[in-house]
């Protein structure tokens, strides 16, 4: 993917370029907002990572209401030290497409970034989910594995969703509690990693080929190959 | 630690000092009481006044007003002969000697009376005039009513009046004297108000600069005379003692800050420096960076939590609130805990009503009922009890509370439970920050409530409840 990043911060840019880099995608850098807004309005980019605080007068917030402005669509991902719930709305507000708190993990942002950038553009009414031999099906609400029907609750049919949508990416576990439990806080414990280790119960258990991966230092995955 | 008294009112150095004065409250009640007290001397002055001297003229105006219709009386029956034989005969019963009469004819010349002349200023008919008159030769000062008979006839009716003028003056003196005694006393009382007042405000105004001095631990001295001056007294010392314990607990915020963030900060530090010393092995070179990478990440959630604390308190996210139905947000957060409970083979049992409606910042809320449950389930024991219960108390009242079967907490240690970084002694093993109840309070007091920590019943355990207010 090709990805501009505007962040002030000298070392937080490196580091975020070269992890990028690193996972195959071609990254464009500006330092400050004007040329960030310049670069984004001329150029084609798959995906925006901006810092909320930008110095030169323009800053993320008002960089991206700009583009918005432009008609342009492209995902943006925000970076940001300020935390506050308020803020993360004021920058969702503006046409951000996700939030996230400084300090970071660099999985944390390749992840979002992955699942921003190769979301579809266009939301196809799709009604079944596939992956190897598990099928989801959003109509029935029901899900079969190997032709067998499994028994799923409501809030595991939901996170086996946002699993299938972003197959053979990374999730991580505040990605999920953000999008399956629509929670922006931190809970304290390792409950997801319960959640999951649930589901995985249902729908690997009893098969020789486990569906859903643990990524060390990162997340879950679901992918067909081992 | 004693401080020298400070004179309130400094000597009236110059014209600020006297505009100073001027503008004192001291000065202005003084000044009210003094108008007051004079205000009402002179009111009093005056009924007095009507009541003696002034009823001393109206009784000789009516005198004169019952004579005159009296000898008019005469007239109409018998004409200027009958009105002169009046006069005369009223002449000759006079004997204090203070009756005036004068009747004249056509051409102005004195048909009977004892005036010399027609007194001058007295021409229209019906005039009262007060004035030196002269009366068979002597001088004195009367007071006459005249009318006019017609066909050029004149009567004048008076009454010598120098024995009540006389009277009067001397009323006058008297008056004059009791107003001087007045305005003297309303000055004593105006200056002994004013320095009551300083006396009584003197220990307040003391105490406060005092405190903006930099001592903390003055308090007024109360009088104990539970008046107005008691009550102001009280009221700064509450307030003293609320800011210092707002400053001790900031002092407690610093000290904690100072520690738990500190500590991690440290820990990462030397294990960095170890690993960098005795680099020779890669294994361990990249277990100790991983350790200080999870170190740095607890000292930014340790971060977080107290940001998202400040937050609550601050009151910074008013603008977050909405109507929101308290039970399937609890129904969400028991079902994400639940998992917990269940793997750690503890039964989380959940008592909702129908509906809960409330005016709220749902996400707040939910990390509170989070944190609440997240700390029932990490001390309970493994098959062990947590129940959620919540419910509406009164109109306007809702209680969310969660209790377990853990070992509970000791009065003290209740008290102290929702202090920032506070943990219990038997907690120190048990992974935490010390700040889920903070954040719990803090999130009950901007929703108008509060943390309420009691024993479970039946004991052991813990009951925390959530009291939110109507918002």
């Amino acid at each position: 993917m090709r990805i501009l990043l505007v962040e002030d911060d000298a070392e937080v840019a490196r580091f975020v370029r070269k992890g990028l880099q690193e996972a195959g995608h071609i990254v464009e850098h500006a330092g400050n907002g004007r040329d960030g807004l310049f670069l984004a309005a001329s150029e084609q980019f798959d995906i925006l990572v901006l810092d909320r605080m930008l110095p030169g007068g323009v800053d993320g917030v008002r960089l991206v209401e700009t583009l918005r402005g432009q008609g342009n669509r492209t995902p943006v991902l925000f970076l940001s030290a300020l935390s506050a719930v308020d803020e993360r709305v004021k920058g969702l507000q503006a046409g951000g497409d996700d939030y996230l708190v400084k300090p970071f993990a660099f999985a944390e942002l390749l992840a979002r970034v992955e699942a921003l950038g190769r979301r579809p553009t266009m939301e196809a009414p799709a009604t079944k989910l596939k992956i190897a031999d598990l099928e989801m099906d959003l109509l029935s609400r029901t899900v079969t594995r190997g032709g067998r029907r499994l028994e799923i609750q409501p809030r595991e049919f939901r996170l086996l969703e946002h699993l299938l949508r972003h197959a053979g990416q990374v999730v991580t576990r505040t990605m999920l509690l953000e999008k399956v439990w629509d929670y922006h806080f931190d809970p304290q414990t390792n409950v997801i990693d319960v959640h999951v280790s649930r589901l995985r119960q249902k729908i690997d258990k009893g098969f020789d080929r486990p569906l859903i991966h643990t990524v060390r230092n990162a997340g879950y995955m679901i992918r067909a190959e081992a | 630690m004693p401080v020298p008294p400070v004179p309130l009112d400094d000597a009236p150095a110059g014209w600020a000092a006297l505009m100073r004065f001027l503008r004192s409250a001291g000065f202005r009640f003084a000044l009210l009481f003094a108008v007051v007290f004079i205000g009402a001397s002179a009111l009093f002055a005056l009924v007095l006044w009507y009541a003696t001297a002034g009823s001393l003229d109206r009784q000789t105006a009516a005198a004169l007003r019952t004579d005159t219709l009296g000898l008019m009386e005469r007239w109409r029956e018998g004409g200027p002969g009958a009105l002169s034989e009046a006069v005369a005969e009223r002449l000759s019963g006079d004997v204090e000697n203070t009756a005036i009469y004068l009747l004249t004819g056509p051409e102005g010349q004195r048909l009977a009376g004892n005036l010399d002349r027609w007194p001058a200023g007295a021409e229209d008919d019906g005039a009262w005039i007060t004035g030196i008159v002269e009366r068979d030769g002597s001088r004195v000062e009367a007071r006459i009513f005249t009318r006019d008979l017609g066909e050029g006839y004149r009567l004048a009716v008076g009454r010598d009046v120098e024995e009540k003028q006389r009277l009067r003056a001397l009323l006058a003196e008297g008056f004059g004297w009791s107003a001087l005694g007045a305005v003297v006393f309303a000055m004593a009382g105006a200056a002994v108000l004013r320095r009551a007042l300083e006396n009584r405000l003197r220990p307040a105004a003391m105490t406060a600069r005092a405190i903006a001095a930099g001592d903390l631990s003055r308090r007024v001295p109360v009088a104990g005379r539970r008046d107005e001056f008691d009550r102001l007294g009280e009221g700064m010392n509450d307030m003293l003692d609320r800011i210092d314990r707002l400053m001790e607990a900031v002092r407690g915020v610093s000290d904690a800050i100072a520690h738990d963030l500190r500590t991690p900060i440290a820990r990462a530090r030397a294990k960095l420096e170890e690993a960098l010393a005795d680099s020779g092995d890669p294994d361990s070179l990249r277990a100790a960076m991983e350790q200080g990478i999870a170190d740095l990440d607890h000292i930014s959630r340790v971060f977080g939590a107290l940001l998202r604390i400040a937050e609550a308190e601050a009151g910074a996210r008013r603008a977050a609130f909405a109507p929101l139905d308290l039970v399937p947000m609890l129904a969400d957060v028991a079902e994400f805990y639940g998992a917990a409970a269940e793997a750690r083979g503890q039964a989380l049992s959940v008592d909702l009503p129908e509906r809960l409606e409330l005016v709220g910042d749902r996400d707040l809320l939910a990390q509170a009922a989070g944190n609440l449950l997240d700390n029932a389930l990490k001390f309970t024991p493994e098959g062990g009890q947590v129940r959620l219960t919540a419910r509406a108390i009164g109109r306007d009242r809702v209680e969310i509370a969660v209790e377990d079967s853990g070992p509970g907490l000791s009065p003290e240690d209740r008290a102290r439970a929702g202090e920032r970084f506070f943990r219990a002694d038997a907690s120190r093993a048990t992974p935490g920050s010390g700040l889920g109840l903070s954040l719990v309070q803090a999130v009950a007091r901007q929703h108008g409530g509060e943390l309420v920590l009691q024993e479970a019943s039946p004991p052991p355990g813990l009951r925390a409840a959530m009291l939110l207010g109507p918002g």
